[in-house]
C-alpha cells in the first residue's frame, strides 16, 4: 500500500516508494540518504502542522509536510 | 557534509579557532591556515560542509569555485561514520575529479557507541583511497591521521586541480579540507574557464537526467557500505532518543524551550552587566585620574574632544564585550549540544509563516538583552537570504538599553498605575514591527534551499570551542566594527559642538540645526525640534537619550522628569516613545549589520526601513490619537 509520508502514523517504518520533488529539495533529500528503497520512520511530528521527525537510515532530519507530501512510501498491509 | 567535525578538525590541526558548531553549516566561507606539514608549510582550507554535489546553494558555490580555481596537494574528505550509509556517495563523486584524496571517518567514537562497525582497511581497498578512523573533538587518531596526510602530502608533491575534462560530475565536487602547498599555488595552472555549471539551479536536473552516472554510483555505495560496515538494524535506544522524547514532547516541549531560552537570557545579561558596569567604572577611573589631569594643559575644546568623542566611542566598543562573550559562549553551547536543530523543529510551524526559522528566533528573544550580539548570532544560520531577514527584524528587539529610556519616560510622564501598561505596549509594538518586517520583506529574502535539517544526537560542548568562539566573535567586533563605532561616536561629538562657542548639544550646533530642518517631519508626529534633536542624537545609542533630554532641557536629572511633564501631553510623549522603539538602535548595531552582510547597501536599507516604519508608527499614533480625542 502506496501512501505520503504524512500520513505514514508515527512510528510505523516504511520503505520510500517514490520522491516527486523538484530541484534542490530532491537534492536535499538524496543527501540525506531519502531516496527509494530507503527504510523510514516518522519519529514524532510538530504541533499546528509543524514539520516531521524522520529517521532514514543512520540520519534524524526534520522535514516540513509540504515537502513530505511528495515522498511516497510503501507500507506493508500487515 | 554539513555537521561532520569539519572545523573541530580544522582547529584541531591548525590550533586556530574557526568556529564550530552542532548547526549544519556553521562554516559559511572558507577559513583558511599555514601549518608545518612535513618538511614544508602547508594552506589548510576549511571549506563549507555541502549536502549534495547537486543544488546551488551559497557553500556548493563556494566549495565548486574553489576546487575549478585552486590548485591543490591533497583533498580531505571528512565524512560522519555514523553515516556512511548515505555519505559514501560523495567520497565516490569525488574519486572521479582525479584529486588526491583522503577519506577520513569522524566520530568514530560516536559511531562505535551506536555499534556501527567499520572495516577501514576493507572499505580502503574498496574505495581503492586512503581511509582512516578519527575523532576530531577528542582526537583519537588524529596523530595517526596526521602522518598519513604527511607521507600522502610527500608523494605527490604536485597539486592537481578539479579534472576538467570531467562532464557535469566535475563541478558537482564535494569536498570539505583541503590541503594544499603554498609554494604549488599560483600562476602554474590556467584558469578554467568552464564556469557553466557554476550557477546551476538547473544542475539538480540535469543530475537528474544524466542518471547514467548517478545509477552505477547508488549500486556502488550499497555494496560498498555493505561489505565493510556493519551497522545493527534497530538502533539500540539511545540517550539522544530519551532526550527527545521530554525536549520535543508535543504538550512539554515548547515550555521547555521557552524556559530553556529564558534562562540562557538571565544567564547571559545578569553576568554581563556587573562586568559592564565594572568596565565602565574602570573605564570613568582612568578618565578621573589619569586622562583628565594629563590633558589639563590641552585646549578645552581639544580636550572635549578627546574624552567625550574619542574616548567616549573606545569605551562604547569596550562595554560591548563582556556581552558579545557571554553571548557566544551561551549560543554555541546550545549549538555544539544539538538543541539548535531542536529549536527549529519545535518552532518551525509558527517561524515559517513570517518567512524565518527557529534559529532566527532564539537569536531573537536574545535581542531583548541587546541587539549587537544577536546580529552577530546570526552567522549560525546557514542561508544568507534567512541570515539579512532576521538581521533586518533583530533591530524591533526592545533592548535592554531602551527600556531604560522607557522605564524613566514612563515613570515621568505617566501616572503609575498607566506606566506598567506603557511599557507592555511598547513590548507590543516591538513584536508588531518585528513580524511585520518580517512578513513584508520574506519574499525578497526567501531562502532558496528547502528546510530540510539534519536532527544530529546531543553533543556535549567542550569549553575548549566555547571559549574560542567567543573569542573570535569578540575579536571580529573590535576589529570589524570597532573603527566604525568609534568613528561614529566622533562623528557625534563634532555635530554637537561645532560650530566653536556656543553650548554643546544646544540648538545652534549643528546638530540643532539639522534638528530644526526636520521640524515639518517630525510636526507631523508630534515631536518638536528640542525632542527631534534628542532622537538625532539617540542614533548613536539609546542610553544616552536621557542625558541628552537632560541637556537639551536643561534641567538636571533629578528634574528633568517635571520639566518633560509640563512640557510633553501623553499623546506626543508616546509618539515619542514609538520613535525611540522603532527606529534604529543605535550605531553598534549598525556597525554590526556592516559587519555581517558585508554590504552598506543593505545596511543602509536596514537603517531607512527602521526609519520609515517608526515614522509611520508614530504618524498613525499621533494622528490616530488626535482625531479621537
Amino acid at each position: 500500500m502506496r501512501i505520503s509520508l504524512n500520513q505514514l502514523p508515527d512510528g510505523q517504518a516504511a520503505v520510500v516508494a517514490e520522491i516527486r520533488a523538484g530541484g534542490s529539495l530532491m537534492a536535499r533529500m538524496t543527501a540525506f540518504g531519502l531516496k527509494p528503497g530507503r527504510r523510514i520512520r516518522v519519529i514524532r511530528r510538530a504541533n499546528w502542522q509543524g514539520p516531521l521527525h524522520v529517521r532514514v537510515g543512520m540520519t534524524e532530519i526534520m522535514i516540513r509536510r509540504s515537502d513530505a507530501q511528495s515522498v511516497q512510501v510503501a507500507v506493508d498491509p500487515a | 557534509m554539513p555537521n561532520t567535525g569539519k572545523s573541530t578538525l580544522f582547529n584541531r590541526l591548525t590550533a586556530s579557532q574557526a568556529r564550530v558548531g552542532n548547526w549544519p553549516g556553521v562554516t559559511v566561507a572558507a577559513q583558511a591556515a599555514r601549518i608545518a606539514a612535513g618538511g614544508a608549510t602547508a594552506e589548510i582550507v576549511d571549506l563549507p560542509g555541502i549536502y549534495s554535489l547537486e543544488g546551488g546553494c551559497e557553500a556548493e558555490l563556494i566549495v565548486r569555485r574553489f576546487l575549478e580555481r585552486e590548485p591543490i596537494n591533497l583533498c580531505l574528505v571528512l565524512l560522519h561514520a555514523a553515516q556512511l550509509d548515505r555519505q559514501l556517495t560523495l567520497a565516490l563523486q569525488l574519486k572521479t575529479l582525479g584529486l588526491p584524496l583522503l577519506v577520513l571517518l569522524n566520530m568514530a567514537d560516536e559511531a562505535a557507541a551506536l555499534g556501527v562497525r567499520i572495516n577501514a582497511a576493507r572499505l580502503s581497498a574498496e574505495l581503492e583511497l586512503p581511509v582512516r578512523l578519527i575523532s576530531a573533538k577528542y582526537g583519537g587518531g588524529v596523530a595517526a591521521a596526521w602522518q598519513c596526510i604527511e607521507s600522502l602530502l610527500d608523494e605527490r608533491p604536485g597539486a592537481a586541480r578539479a579534472d576538467g575534462a570531467g562532464r557535469h560530475a566535475r563541478a558537482q565536487s564535494g569536498r570539505r579540507n583541503e590541503l594544499h602547498r603554498v609554494p604549488q599555488r599560483a600562476e602554474s595552472l590556467p584558469r578554467n574557464g568552464q564556469t557553466a555549471c557554476l550557477g546551476c539551479g538547473a544542475c539538480p536536473m540535469t543530475w537528474a537526467a544524466g542518471a547514467t552516472a548517478g545509477v552505477p554510483a547508488a549500486v556502488a555505495v550499497e555494496r560498498i557500505y555493505a561489505s565493510a560496515v556493519k551497522a545493527p538494524d534497530d538502533l539500540p535506544e539511545r540517550l539522544t532518543a530519551r532526550l527527545d522524547r521530554l525536549l520535543l514532547h508535543r504538550q512539554l516541549g515548547l515550555p521547555l524551550f521557552f524556559v530553556t531560552v529564558f534562562l540562557l537570557f538571565e544567564l547571559v545579561y545578569r553576568l554581563a552587566a556587573p562586568m559592564q558596569e565594572g568596565m565602565v567604572w574602570g573605564l570613568g577611573r582612568l578618565r578621573l585620574e589619569l586622562l583628565e589631569p594629563a590633558l589639563r594643559a590641552v585646549p578645552p575644546l581639544l580636550r572635549s574632544f578627546l574624552l567625550e568623542g574619542l574616548y567616549n566611542g573606545v569605551g562604547t566598543v569596550l562595554s560591548f564585550l563582556p556581552v558579545i562573550v557571554l553571548f557566544f559562549v551561551a549560543m554555541a553551547a546550545i549549538e555544539d549540544s544539538g538543541y539548535l536543530a531542536r529549536a527549529a523543529f519545535l518552532m518551525d510551524a509558527v517561524m515559517a509563516r513570517a518567512g524565518l526559522d527557529g534559529g532566527a528566533f532564539v537569536i531573537q528573544v536574545m535581542g531583548l538583552g541587546c541587539n549587537v550580539p544577536a546580529i552577530l548570532g546570526t552567522r549560525v544560520m546557514r542561508s544568507r537570504a534567512l541570515r539579512l531577514l532576521t538581521m533586518l527584524v533583530i533591530p524591533f528587539s526592545l533592548c535592554s538599553a531602551r527600556l531604560q529610556v522607557f522605564v524613566f519616560l514612563a515613570g515621568a510622564l505617566f501616572s503609575a498605575r498607566a506606566a506598567p501598561l506603557v511599557l507592555l505596549s511598547l513590548y507590543a509594538a516591538s513584536f508588531a514591527a518585528a513580524a511585520l518586517t518580517a512578513v513584508v520583506w520574506q519574499r525578497r529574502y526567501r531562502s532558496p534551499e528547502p528546510l530540510l535539517l539534519e536532527m544530529p544526537p546531543y553533543r556535549l560542548p567542550t569549553a575548549g570551542h566555547l571559549l574560542r568562539q567567543a573569542r573570535r566573535a569578540a575579536e571580529h567586533f573590535l576589529r570589524r566594527a570597532g573603527g566604525f563605532i568609534i568613528g561614529g561616536m566622533v562623528a557625534v561629538w563634532l555635530l554637537t559642538h561645532l560650530p566653536t562657542g556656543v553650548p554643546p548639544a544646544g540648538p545652534a550646533t549643528l546638530a540643532g540645526r539639522a534638528a530644526l530642518l526636520l521640524v515639518p517631519v517630525f510636526r507631523l508626529v508630534g515631536i518638536g525640534p528640542l525632542l527631534s534633536l534628542t532622537l538625532l542624537l539617540g542614533f548613536a545609542a539609546k542610553e544616552i537619550i536621557i542625558g541628552a533630554l537632560a541637556v537639551i532641557y536643561r534641567a538636571g536629572d533629578a528634574k528633568l522628569a517635571g520639566v518633560l511633564a509640563a512640557d510633553l501631553g501623553w499623546v506626543q510623549a508616546y509618539s515619542f516613545m514609538l520613535f525611540t522603539l522603532i527606529y534604529t538602535p543605535c550605531l553598534a548595531t549598525v556597525a554590526a549589520i556592516r559587519q555581517e552582510s558585508g554590504t552598506w547597501r543593505f545596511t543602509l536599507f536596514a537603517v531607512g526601513w527602521s526609519l520609515t516604519l517608526a515614522w509611520l508608527a508614530s504618524f498613525l499614533f499621533y494622528q490616530g490619537a488626535r482625531a479621537l480625542l
